[in-house]
């Protein structure tokens, strides 16, 4: 069964069919969806009424183009501010984690990184409400003994940044970590006997050592930060992000705007995915 | 000495990072959360500690078939998520060399960098009443009127297996690659044929490849809420529903809270279950 | 060597009473020893016997239980490692390798401080020096090993560190190049006249390029010296052993006087040796008596080694044929035991046909005899 092992004919035709088919199943709902984002029709079916790029661009209703639409617009920026605290704040605590588990030694050490694998396993939803629960918790405490009301512990853009932190953080760790155990310490050693102190070798030679998984990470933490849809449900409060602005239109059934939103949102995670796997490639 | 107190300050500054997430967002949150799945409401303001929520699981059958349906959904979708990955898996892996291999691979991860709700709303455009298939086949002759195709178990276990595809075939090609060529003309040599090589080589080689995707197939779909409800429609009856219903929209925590608590424990629990099966662990298959 | 304080200036580098120790294990065991300004030092042993261990405490990556290093004649023991007037290159080179060869080169410079038009001269001339000077923007994937080498080496060498400690650099190169990098090697320390600290466990990297070498075993140093000392005048049964090729028999002393020492071998030959080492033989000690290929004469007929102290018959077991490192496996016709003997370069002797008798005969001069140390006795190769 590998090419050195002559098989019959028919079976190799067979399982190559298969294997087309099984492309064909991946390709076909995000071909749809991108192809009617150019229907000239007020619904994203068939009948095909035609190329059109209104839904892109014409700013009247009820025709209104992705471009013109201040609601879907201020979503997409309400995501991408989430993303980027999100991002930020996991990269930094992912490599501060990686740092821990790859270099120190400490008791308990497993145990940590059990919990620390907890976030994965936990289902988003459950994730979500219990920080929902727990923050509330807070609220009513300091409410009830300072009088303080503390705003952003009520539903917000601030819960769901820390929600999605919560399990994104143990991802960028991962990434991060695997790869600086491939990092030879002799390296900063080097550094050290050539002069630089502990820190700066660390950072001018781990540091861009780490480079491409500090990238790496960065990105799959913004896509699955801007992407989220179940944690980010339990705890979004006024401002909708992207993917809970587009589920509510879903469900009240949409104009061919929600596939013009999608294909540009494809077209920009495409981007990222292929920004990460040059870096990712291109490992020193 | 100097020296041990910076390593010593070393390690608690990077302590505290990872030390304040879990406790905050993690393990508080849930311990909190079963606080509340523990009390009951006897008056506006006034809770008692009981098994009131939990009680209230076993007794309303709609909250247990859901719960059943799910657990048993899920495991019928990771079986057939790794019955259909494994073939493709195993093409990819061994079957193809260089740039070809290269780029199945990566248009296998494709699902993931699109949103989920992308690819529903692409299942969505394809399967509903006035849905391209629809109208395919009412093109081609083979039906008269319209056919509805959502709202079906069928549907959300199409979606299912889709949105799990890639957790079940990236370990799967990462493991298959690292089989050697050599090992599998050697079974042959040895007189094995195709179904021996398969079961007593590469199926046992790609155990823990298997292991970890099936996992995490089976924790997303346990987890999941937008299939569901988008492609089953309202009488859909997945737990993760429940949950919300209970939180958002009864606004009744403690019910929920305990709802929580029941998904965490089966998940728990069959996952522990297939480790002790495959005798893995889950640092391995996770790490 | 010494440990008088007055000397201590001559010194580039100097151990006092080094020990270190893991838990219950002793890697380093009382070790004292100077390098004289400009030396080519190595520290030879087999692995684990804690040569890396000396190396890392004097670069400052591990600190001593107890004992003092002293660099230029102050003690370094409480200095980090980037404050330290030495280098290290280490045993897979660790050159960076997302920077150019320049930046490696340039590394060390910059963390001094220095002002970027001294750096970029520094670096072209050492660039020059080690035979590279086109090759500043490569990047090191783009260097043979030899090349890599050599960029190790200049990274430390133009911060001109009191002495250069060197971690076995040369046990990532295929063979041709190791002999080729030794004779390199030995060059630069010539061109620079700075001072090496060489450790390893390969013998000829050990005597071919050093002034001195210390032969390490199980924490301790053996002997100090140079290395045709070494060679020819072992002080002990596993310097003997361990550095050059030998024959090795474990006997019991008949008897012990100014003429000799006779031995009986455990397998039942007499044997005539000198007594070597410090330990005095006694009548009924156990010995080991080492006898070097090249010292062993080997004829077809008996007259050629009638006059020799030594005579074994033997028959030939087979030729192990490298040009002028020829050798003659021969096996004891009486006891079955296994002898390593050179041929001459002469060969006479490349005819001579498997199973074949021969003779070999050796002087009492040529056979050294040491006290078996019952301590010491185990790991000590043939």
């Amino acid at each position: 069964m590998i090419p050195s092992i002559p098989q019959p004919k028919s079976f190799r035709v067979a399982y190559g069919a298969y294997v087309a088919l099984f492309f064909i199943y991946l390709v076909l709902p995000l071909g749809v969806v991108a192809v009617f984002a150019f229907n000239d029709s007020m619904f994203p079916s068939l009948p095909w009424g035609g190329f059109t790029l209104d839904w892109f661009f014409n700013d009247t209703q009820p025709r209104l183009g992705l471009f013109h639409d201040p609601r879907l617009l201020s979503s997409i920026w309400t995501s991408f501010f989430i993303a980027c605290w999100v991002t930020g704040l996991s990269v930094a605590v992912g490599l501060t984690n990686a740092f821990l588990f790859e270099r120190q030694d400490f008791p308990l050490k497993n145990v940590l990184y059990m919990v620390m694998l907890l976030p994965l396993v936990i289902p988003g939803v459950i994730l979500g409400v219990s920080i929902l629960v727990f923050s509330s918790t807070i609220a009513a405490f300091l409410e009830t003994n300072f009088g303080l009301d503390v705003f952003f512990l009520r539903p917000s853009k601030f819960l769901v940044i820390l929600g999605q932190f919560s399990f994104i953080a143990t991802i960028t760790t991962l990434v991060i970590a695997a790869r600086l155990r491939k990092f030879d310490i002799a390296l900063e050693e080097a550094a050290q006997t050539l002069g630089a102190s502990k820190l700066v070798a660390v950072w001018t030679v781990t540091i861009p050592y780490l480079k491409p998984a500090l990238i790496g990470a960065a990105i799959v933490s913004f896509l699955m930060s801007f992407e989220n849809f179940n944690t980010t449900l339990m705890l979004v409060g006024s401002d909708q992000p992207l993917t809970i602005a587009m589920y509510g239109r879903l469900r009240e059934g949409s104009t061919p705007e929600l596939n013009a939103l999608s294909l540009l949102l494809m077209v920009g995670a495409g981007a990222l995915a292929l920004i990460s796997v040059f870096v990712q490639r291109d490992k020193p | 000495m100097r020296m041990q107190s910076a390593t010593r300050l070393a390690l608690f500054l990077l302590l505290a990072p990872i030390v304040l997430w879990l406790a905050l967002l993690v393990i508080l949150p849930h311990v909190d959360m079963f606080m509340v799945s523990m009390r009951e409401r006897v008056g506006i303001r006034q809770y008692e500690y009981s098994f009131a929520n939990y009680v209230e699981f076993f007794v309303e059958p709609l909250y247990w078939r859901t719960f059943a349906r799910t657990a048993i959904m899920s495991i019928i979708a990771t079986v057939m998520t790794l019955l259909i990955g494994f073939p493709v898996s195993y093409y990819i892996a061994k079957m193809l060399r260089g740039r070809m291999k290269n780029f199945l691979f990566l248009l296998c991860l494709v699902p993931f960098w699109v949103s989920e709700l992308v690819r529903t709303f692409g299942w969505m455009i394809l399967l509903r009443e006035s849905g391209v298939i629809s109208n395919l086949m009412q093109w081609m002759g083979l039906v008269s009127g319209p056919v509805e195709m959502l709202y079906n178990d069928a549907t959300i276990m199409v979606g299912f297996i889709y949105t799990s595809m890639l957790f079940m075939v990236v370990p799967l090609v990462s493991t298959l690659d690292s089989l050697d060529d050599s090992l599998v003309e050697a079974g042959y040599d040895l007189g094995g044929n195709a179904f021996t090589v398969l079961r007593t080589i590469i199926i046992p080689h790609a155990m823990p490849g298997i292991v970890s995707g099936c996992i995490v197939v089976f924790m997303l779909t346990l987890g999941n809420y937008l299939t569901p409800v988008l492609l089953g429609g309202k009488d859909s009856l997945w737990f993760t529903e429940q949950i919300y219903t209970q939180f958002i929209t009864r606004f009744n925590w403690e019910q929920g809270a305990a709802f929580g608590f029941l998904l965490l424990g089966l998940s728990s629990l069959i996952v522990w279950a297939g480790l002790r099966l495959s005798r893995q662990t889950l640092s391995q298959t996770m790490g | 060597m010494t440990d008088a304080t007055d000397e201590s200036e001559l010194y580039d580098l100097e151990c006092r009473n080094l020990v270190r120790t893991f838990g219950a294990f002793i890697a380093v065991d009382d070790v004292s020893f100077g390098v004289p300004r400009g030396d080519f030092f190595s520290i030879l042993g087999p692995s684990g016997c804690g040569k890396t261990t000396i190396l890392r405490m004097m670069a400052g990556f591990d600190r001593p239980t107890s004992g003092d290093i002293l660099i230029k004649g102050k003690s370094v023991v409480d200095v980090p490692p980037n404050r330290r007037p030495v280098n290290m290159v280490f045993q897979q080179l660790a050159l960076f390798p997302m920077m150019t060869v320049a930046e490696n080169i340039a590394y060390g410079l910059v963390r001094k401080g220095l002002n970027k038009t001294d750096i970029a001269d520094k670096v072209k001339s050492a660039l020059g020096r080690i035979g590279l000077p086109t090759s500043g923007g490569k990047s090191i994937k783009q260097l043979s090993g030899g090349q890599q080498q050599r960029v190790a080496i200049a990274r430390c060498l133009v911060l001109e560190p009191a002495a250069l400690l060197l971690d076995e650099p040369l046990g990532a190169l295929d063979l041709k190049l190791r002999e080729h990098m030794k004779v390199e090697l030995k060059k630069m320390q010539d061109q620079f006249g700075t001072t090496f600290v060489y450790i390893t466990h390969d013998q000829s990297e050990a005597l071919v390029m050093s002034n001195h070498v210390a032969v390490m075993n199980k924490g301790r140093f053996e002997q100090i010296g140079s290395p045709q000392d070494l060679y020819y005048h072992p002080d002990t049964a596993f310097v003997a052993g361990f550095v050059g090729d030998t024959n090795r028999w474990h006997g019991r002393v008949e008897s012990a006087d100014a003429s000799g020492v006779k031995v009986v071998s455990a397998d039942g030959v007499n044997l005539i040796a000198t007594a070597a080492g410090k330990t005095p033989l006694v009548q009924g000690g156990e010995v080991d008596i080492f006898v070097r290929p090249e010292s062993v004469v080997i004829a077809t007929g008996e007259e050629r080694v009638s006059g020799m102290e030594n005579r074994i018959e033997g028959d030939l077991v087979s030729i192990l044929f490298n040009g002028a490192n020829s050798r003659a496996l021969i096996r004891d016709r009486h006891t079955g035991g296994e002898l390593d003997v050179a041929l001459p370069q002469t060969g006479e002797f490349s005819h001579l046909k498997r199973g074949q008798a021969v003779h070999l005969g050796w002087g009492k001069a040529q056979a050294k005899a040491f006290a078996a140390d019952a301590r010491r006795d185990q790991g000590v190769g043939t």
